[in-house]
């Protein structure tokens, strides 16, 4: 009994790590409506700058952690700015086209820089091992990603529910030229939106090296877990990703742990059945588009 | 008459271009070295890229008034590529040997253009057992995995485990350790309580971790593919296995010399069978260790080492021919070939082509700040057992 508790915690720690690294896509996919396959670089980004940070220059974890997030974000604005925004009035495919390109640079320049072995971050032995609750294993480090990552979808939420820019965000997605009428500077709105979730990305980045493992094809292993993400959690809000990304955490350790001889397969089973059943994802808007 | 003076100064071209070529050949003696050197296998190929570097450093690049020139080729560990490469190589580089494969399929792909072409395939890394058996022309001078997987299994029976859970990754090598390992260690009386076959791109191996914990084995037997044991270990020691006295057993792969080091003090006391350890005691391990840092800065692990013999094994092997580069004189020649490596005593089985060599029982511990795998046992003269029971 208590190992279905630790299974279910492992399961949301994973969700949630799922969540952070996938929110940023669902941000530019579902209100930019940018195909970004390049996510994943973004991620993998955070995730060397923090083990460069800890392991090379002697930060402590949680310091450098934020400064994932800033880097990331950074790298992020310079792209849109020098190259996204250029894409923005183009077709999918050449999106999608681009950004691949993208990934694939960034692997072969993260392979030449830093080698093409598995990079691992320095933990505080605060974090390491686990400890019993009433039984349950609880991982400490797991334990903290859920914490940050709970604190950061609840920020996310209120933002862009209750803020003058999230306001200003969803108006900017629903009629971009309606919204620039209004005196809305859209494209600032969108480069700051688009650097937001890169740095996001490169936070989970940073949390993943420990439990997914870092290494130079990070965006082309894991771009089909964020896509999985976004297509079964509907790209319209926050609350369908996050939510998508908990069932799909929790289903694919459940499923590796209970039928390891299906696990692979569980993850893919979910998102076929959901989107047989709702084809716009679990919170699509039906033909917003 | 115009065209006739063209085809004759193209004629006269051909024949001094043909004059010429033989010439050439039989001067330089061409390998053609196919490794990964770019994905999650690059530091296979250039673990065996830089012993084959530090050997010609070392011993010079003529060998019986041949110059040996090596061609390198990344195939990026995909199979399709290494085939593609080595008809390449064979056919427009007209290479005299193929040598390196990363991976068993890369290995097995480039098997039948060896044949054809009569042209040695000197495996230094690949270590599923078939691998020899698919061509005449296959010497390898890596390992097998199961000369170290029935090892451990033997090895775990005689020390008071009895109870073992599996975790293995779900591909021809991962198959090939858990089939021999359990072979030996039920036959010896053990019994295994769970068996877990891990996908081989898998990102998070804590629901598998956590199945291995409350099977509550004596030890668990593992392999995953080289590059994953780092990962592998921390999340061991994440779930506390270290502490509720599950020990690592597995063959010596998840413990490569390459990684070791990085991975933590989770790996202290994993136990585990394997040809090479950069802390093998010997004198000659001593002076290649030595050099190989000095040249590399970094500790060579069993994928050098397999590369290092393999182009000993081609010096030699040409010695002995006199510089005759032909492919069955070379099989010939390194059919029963003994030497010292630095792993130890080995030898090339002439019934197999396979490698014959000791194996280790190993336990990872701190030495000097840094960790090793220090061995304590050593089975000696280890034919690949794959082979053998047929």
């Amino acid at each position: 009994m208590t190992s279905l508790f630790t299974i279910l915690f492992d399961g949301v720690a994973y969700g949630m790590l799922l969540f952070v690294l996938a929110c940023g896509l669902a941000v530019t996919l579902g209100l930019m409506n940018f195909v970004n396959l390049a996510h994943g670089a973004f991620a993998m980004a955070g995730g060397y700058i923090c083990a460069v940070l800890v392991n090379n220059s002697g930060w402590p974890f949680l310091v450098a952690l934020p400064l994932a997030f800033v880097a990331s974000a950074a790298i992020g604005v310079v792209l849109e700015r020098a190259l996204y925004r250029h894409l923005y009035a183009r077709s999918h495919l050449d999106q999608v086209l681009f950004s691949i390109g993208l990934v694939f640079m960034s692997v072969a320049a993260v392979d030449y820089i830093m080698g093409s072995s598995r990079v691992f971050i320095k933990l505080p032995a605060a974090l390491e091992g686990q400890f019993d609750l009433f039984g349950v294993g609880i991982g400490r480090y797991r334990l903290m990603i859920i914490v940050i990552c709970g604190f950061l979808t609840v920020a996310l939420q209120l933002i862009l529910a209750r803020t003058r820019f999230g306001s200003r965000l969803r108006a900017a997605v629903d009629d971009p030229r309606a919204a620039i009428g209004l005196g809305i500077n859209v494209p600032q709105v969108f480069a700051f939106t688009f650097a937001f979730g890169c740095g996001l990305a490169g936070l989970g980045g940073a949390l993943s090296a420990e439990i997914l493992g870092l290494d130079p094809y990070f965006p082309l292993k894991f771009m089909i877990y964020f896509l999985i993400v976004v297509t079964v959690g509907g790209s319209s809000s926050i609350t369908g990703p996050f939510l998508a990304s908990l069932l799909l955490g929790i289903g694919d350790v459940a499923g590796k742990y209970y039928v390891p001889k299906m696990g692979p397969f569980v993850i893919y089973t979910i998102m076929i059945v959901i989107l047989i059943w709702r084809p716009n994802g679990l919170f699509g808007r039906t033909a917003a588009r | 008459m115009f065209i006739r003076r063209q085809l004759l100064l193209a004629a006269g071209a051909i024949a001094a271009a043909a004059a010429v070529v033989p010439a050439q050949a039989e001067e330089t003696v061409k390998i053609g070295l196919i490794v990964p050197m770019t994905g999650g296998q690059a530091s296979t190929g250039k673990q065996i890229d830089n012993a084959i570097k530090l050997y010609m450093q070392q011993k010079g690049d003529t060998v019986a008034g041949k110059k040996i020139e090596i061609i390198l080729r990344d195939d990026a560990a995909v199979p399709d590529n290494t085939k593609r490469l080595a008809q390449e190589l064979i056919v427009n580089e007209k290479v005299n040997i193929i040598a390196g494969f990363g991976v068993t399929p890369a290995a097995l792909a480039a098997a039948p253009l060896a044949t054809q072409a009569k042209v040695p395939e000197i495996v230094m890394a690949a270590g599923t057992s078939i691998i020899t058996e698919r061509s005449p022309y296959i010497v390898r001078t890596s390992f097998t995995l199961p000369q170290s997987s029935t090892i451990i299994g033997d090895w775990a029976v005689k020390n008071g485990i009895k109870k073992v859970a599996t975790l293995t990754s779900d591909y021809a090598p991962g198959n090939d350790a858990l089939a021999s390992f359990k072979e030996h260690f039920v036959a010896g009386g053990g019994e295994i309580v769970e068996e877990v076959k891990v996908p081989l791109a898998n990102p998070d191996f804590a629901p598998f971790l956590q199945r291995m914990k409350d099977s509550k084995p004596d030890a668990m037997f593992v392999f995953v593919p080289a590059g994953q044991g780092g990962n592998f270990m921390k999340q061991y020691a994440e779930r506390g296995l270290d502490k509720s006295g599950i020990t690592v057993i597995g063959p010596g792969d998840v413990m490569d010399d390459d990684l070791l080091n990085n991975m933590g003090d989770a790996a202290l006391g994993a136990v585990t069978a394997h040809l090479y350890s950069a802390a093998h005691p010997s004198q000659t391990n001593k002076e290649f260790v030595a050099a190989y840092k000095k040249a590399f800065n970094n500790r060579p692990g069993f994928m050098a080492v397999g590369g290092y013999d393999g182009i000993h094994l081609i010096y030699e092997a040409l010695k002995k021919t006199g510089g005759d580069a032909s492919g069955d004189k070379l099989i010939a020649a390194m059919k029963g070939m003994k030497w010292e490596s630095s792993r130890g005593p080995i030898s090339i089985d002439p019934e197999t082509r396979d490698i014959v060599q000791n194996i280790y029982i190993r336990k990872v511990e701190k030495v000097d700040g840094e960790l090793y795998n220090v061995e304590f046992a050593t089975f000696e003269a280890v034919k690949d057992p794959g082979k053998t029971k047929k």
